[in-house]
């Protein structure tokens, strides 16, 4: 058989393979490691982009010294522990309760589940605006909502430094429990039947079969829909930068953000790559370990 | 397909119905932020700002004349002075007591969306599909480690190589283009269309090529006369996530883009009217950006799943 595709004519497969990966690699090479590479070079400079003329001379390891010491990352890496592990742990447990729900099979079962999808194909820094309109202290739905079961009088979601970071949460778990639900549905939906089937035979409670069989079943899907929402949200940017910007402050100043304003704001271009590796390196230690964990149960 | 067999899937009838009344709530209250925002959309400024929100609201357009108009306030003699008004929008804004000075940037906005996030999804299924045809039928090596590098390159911070794009796109001269965006938009989404469509055409069985190769087709005409016609499905699915990925995409379109080539959503937060924004244009502005995404969603709903995670999770 496969000498008899080989007489044909044309290039040899290998020839096409390199052919097929090569423009894809090199659009990469060149707009995603390329970049990569000479920000981890400008953060060894003072380098500044909006100071053209001026020398650039090589610091070494200042700038990581710098951020490393400094009172304030510590900060700002708190608000983004905060963000990233409220939304996990809220995305998990609706994601997974609505999941259980929807997995018992009733009519409309899957209009219903587009419907609910719907917030997180949305444009965050979009949702991010409209948002803003709903917390509006005056006039917001948001508020309204809720002074109309228990009246809390004005309050402001975004111009509170104790509220704002709770508003970022609420937003985000709004808009992404659909991607864990959505994850866990598939989980529950490949646990074969006969399990449950056996275990009524061995006259195993409601209870225990969920502990036995379907928890272990969905978790590596759990897990694996929260490492894309951790990785994505200790990256978070358009969301937040849109609905608070960062404050009131720097009440709701996530990494990323915090990033932007060091590089966009204050041109300080060696410093803010130096925090850019400082965070590329973080979300590739944690990812690496969670891919671990999540294999070693997986296996288990 | 009938299954009599019971298990929690198909649990007694009470339960059933309770898990999908839980379920029909959470629907309409995820619901609410969004119809809210249409809703807003056909209010007029003043019943947007009302309080408590007005649920009914008598519909006006104003919103979007405002969403695509520029306007300046004039006194109440000069407006007397002028002729009547030729059309609904100008009568419109008239009443407000003001003049139509003209388009706003939101159609040159939106079209850039279009033109940006077309040409990507372009280029990067294209690139995408020859990369993943190639990784998923040939024997390349450190094929894992490449196919873990791709995906790796989802995990930079956009701002993290957002600076030294920006250096290096105002040397090439690519800063505020639609080509340097296209060609960052095709790079961002280039993991995501190899992943899937690697998926995808994994599931085509080989014996289709290798019969129509046998048949006298060269290596080429049977990936693009066979695999390609077969992978339609999947390529149609993966180039609506790159549509919507690039039609979301906000940091470096907020970054990278000032007048030229900037898109829609870092536009749509900037819509201002007078002494505070303009509720009703920015709900309009929100409602015409949000419908092809929701559109393409109802039209995705099986492949979701495979989409948002890459191909990871498949059903």
């Amino acid at each position: 058989m496969k000498s008899a595709v080989k007489k044909f004519k044309g290039l040899s497969d290998k020839a096409i393979a390199w052919i097929f990966i090569a423009p894809t690699l090199i659009l990469l090479l060149a707009i995603n490691i390329y970049p990569l590479i000479y920000a981890i070079r400008m953060s060894f400079t003072n380098f500044y982009a909006n100071k053209i003329g001026r020398e650039v001379k090589f610091v070494g390891l200042k700038n990581y010294k710098k951020i490393l010491g400094k009172e304030e990352i510590w900060e700002k890496m708190q608000i983004t522990a905060h963000f990233v592990c409220w939304t996990l742990v809220l995305q998990a447990l609706i994601g997974l309760g609505l999941a259980l729900l929807l997995n018992k099979k009733f009519k409309g079962n899957e209009l219903l589940t587009t419907l609910i999808v719907l917030p997180m194909m949305l444009s965050p820094a979009v949702v991010g605006v409209f948002w803003t309109y709903l917390y509006n202290p005056q006039v917001g739905l948001f508020n309204y909502v809720v002074n109309f079961f228990y009246d809390f009088g004005i309050f402001d979601m975004i111009g509170s430094s104790t509220l704002a970071p709770w508003s970022i949460v609420i937003v985000d778990t709004w808009m992404w429990t659909p991607f864990t639900m959505l994850i866990c549905l598939a989980g529950l939906r490949s646990i074969p039947n006969y399990l449950y089937e056996a275990a009524e035979v061995d006259r195993a409670s409601k209870w225990q079969q969920f502990i036995h069989i379907t928890l272990p079943s969905v978790l590596p899907f759990l897990l694996l829909a929260l490492l894309f929402r951790g990785i994505e949200n200790f990256k978070m940017f358009d969301l937040v930068a849109e609905l608070t910007s960062g404050g009131p402050g720097s009440a709701t100043e996530l990494a990323s953000i915090n990033l932007k304003r060091e590089a966009f704001e204050k041109w300080k271009t060696g410093y803010s790559s130096a925090f850019a590796v400082i965070l590329f390196v973080t979300i590739f230690g944690f990812g690496n370990v969670y891919v671990k964990v999540m294999n070693k149960i997986k296996d288990r | 397909m009938m299954d009599t067999s019971r298990s929690p899937s198909e649990a007694s009838g009470f339960s059933r119905k309770l898990a999908a009344t839980i379920i029909i709530v959470y629907m309409v209250v995820t619901l609410i932020p969004i119809s809210w925002m249409v809703a807003t959309s056909f209010k007029s400024v003043d019943s947007a700002i009302s309080y408590p929100p007005e649920v009914f609201f008598e519909p006006s357009l104003e919103g979007y004349v405002n969403l695509f108009t520029n306007r300046s306030r004039q006194p109440k003699d000069y407006l007397d002075s002028l002729p009547p008004p030729d059309t609904w929008y100008e009568e419109l804004v008239r009443s407000r007591e003001m003049v139509i000075t003209g388009p706003s940037k939101f159609l040159p906005r939106y079209s850039n969306s279009l033109i940006i996030g077309f040409g990507a999804t372009f280029f990067s299924v294209f690139l995408g599909s020859l990369a993943a045809y190639a990784l998923s039928r040939f024997r390349v090596p450190l094929k894992d480690d490449l196919l873990f590098f791709i995906l790796s390159t989802r995990m930079f911070p956009p701002i993290a190589v957002a600076v030294p794009i920006f250096i290096m796109y105002r040397k090439l001269g690519l800063g505020d283009t639609h080509v340097g965006m296209i060609i960052l938009y095709t790079v961002v989404n280039l993991s995501l269309s190899v992943w899937l469509l690697k998926g995808f055409m994994d599931e085509i069985p080989r014996e289709y090529e290798e019969a129509a190769m046998i048949d006298g087709y060269s290596r080429m005409q049977a990936f693009f006369k066979v695999v390609l016609p077969q992978a339609t499905t999947g390529i149609a699915a993966t180039a609506i996530f790159c549509m919507i990925f690039s039609w979301n995409e906000y940091a470096f379109a907020v970054l990278l883009t000032q007048f030229n080539a900037q898109t829609a959503p870092p536009f749509i937060p900037t819509i201002i009217g007078e002494g505070g924004l303009d509720w009703p244009a920015i709900g309009a502005g929100t409602t015409l950006f949000l419908i092809p995404v929701m559109i393409f969603t109802v039209v995705l709903r099986k492949h979701l799943l495979r989409g948002i995670t890459f191909g990871a999770v498949r059903k």
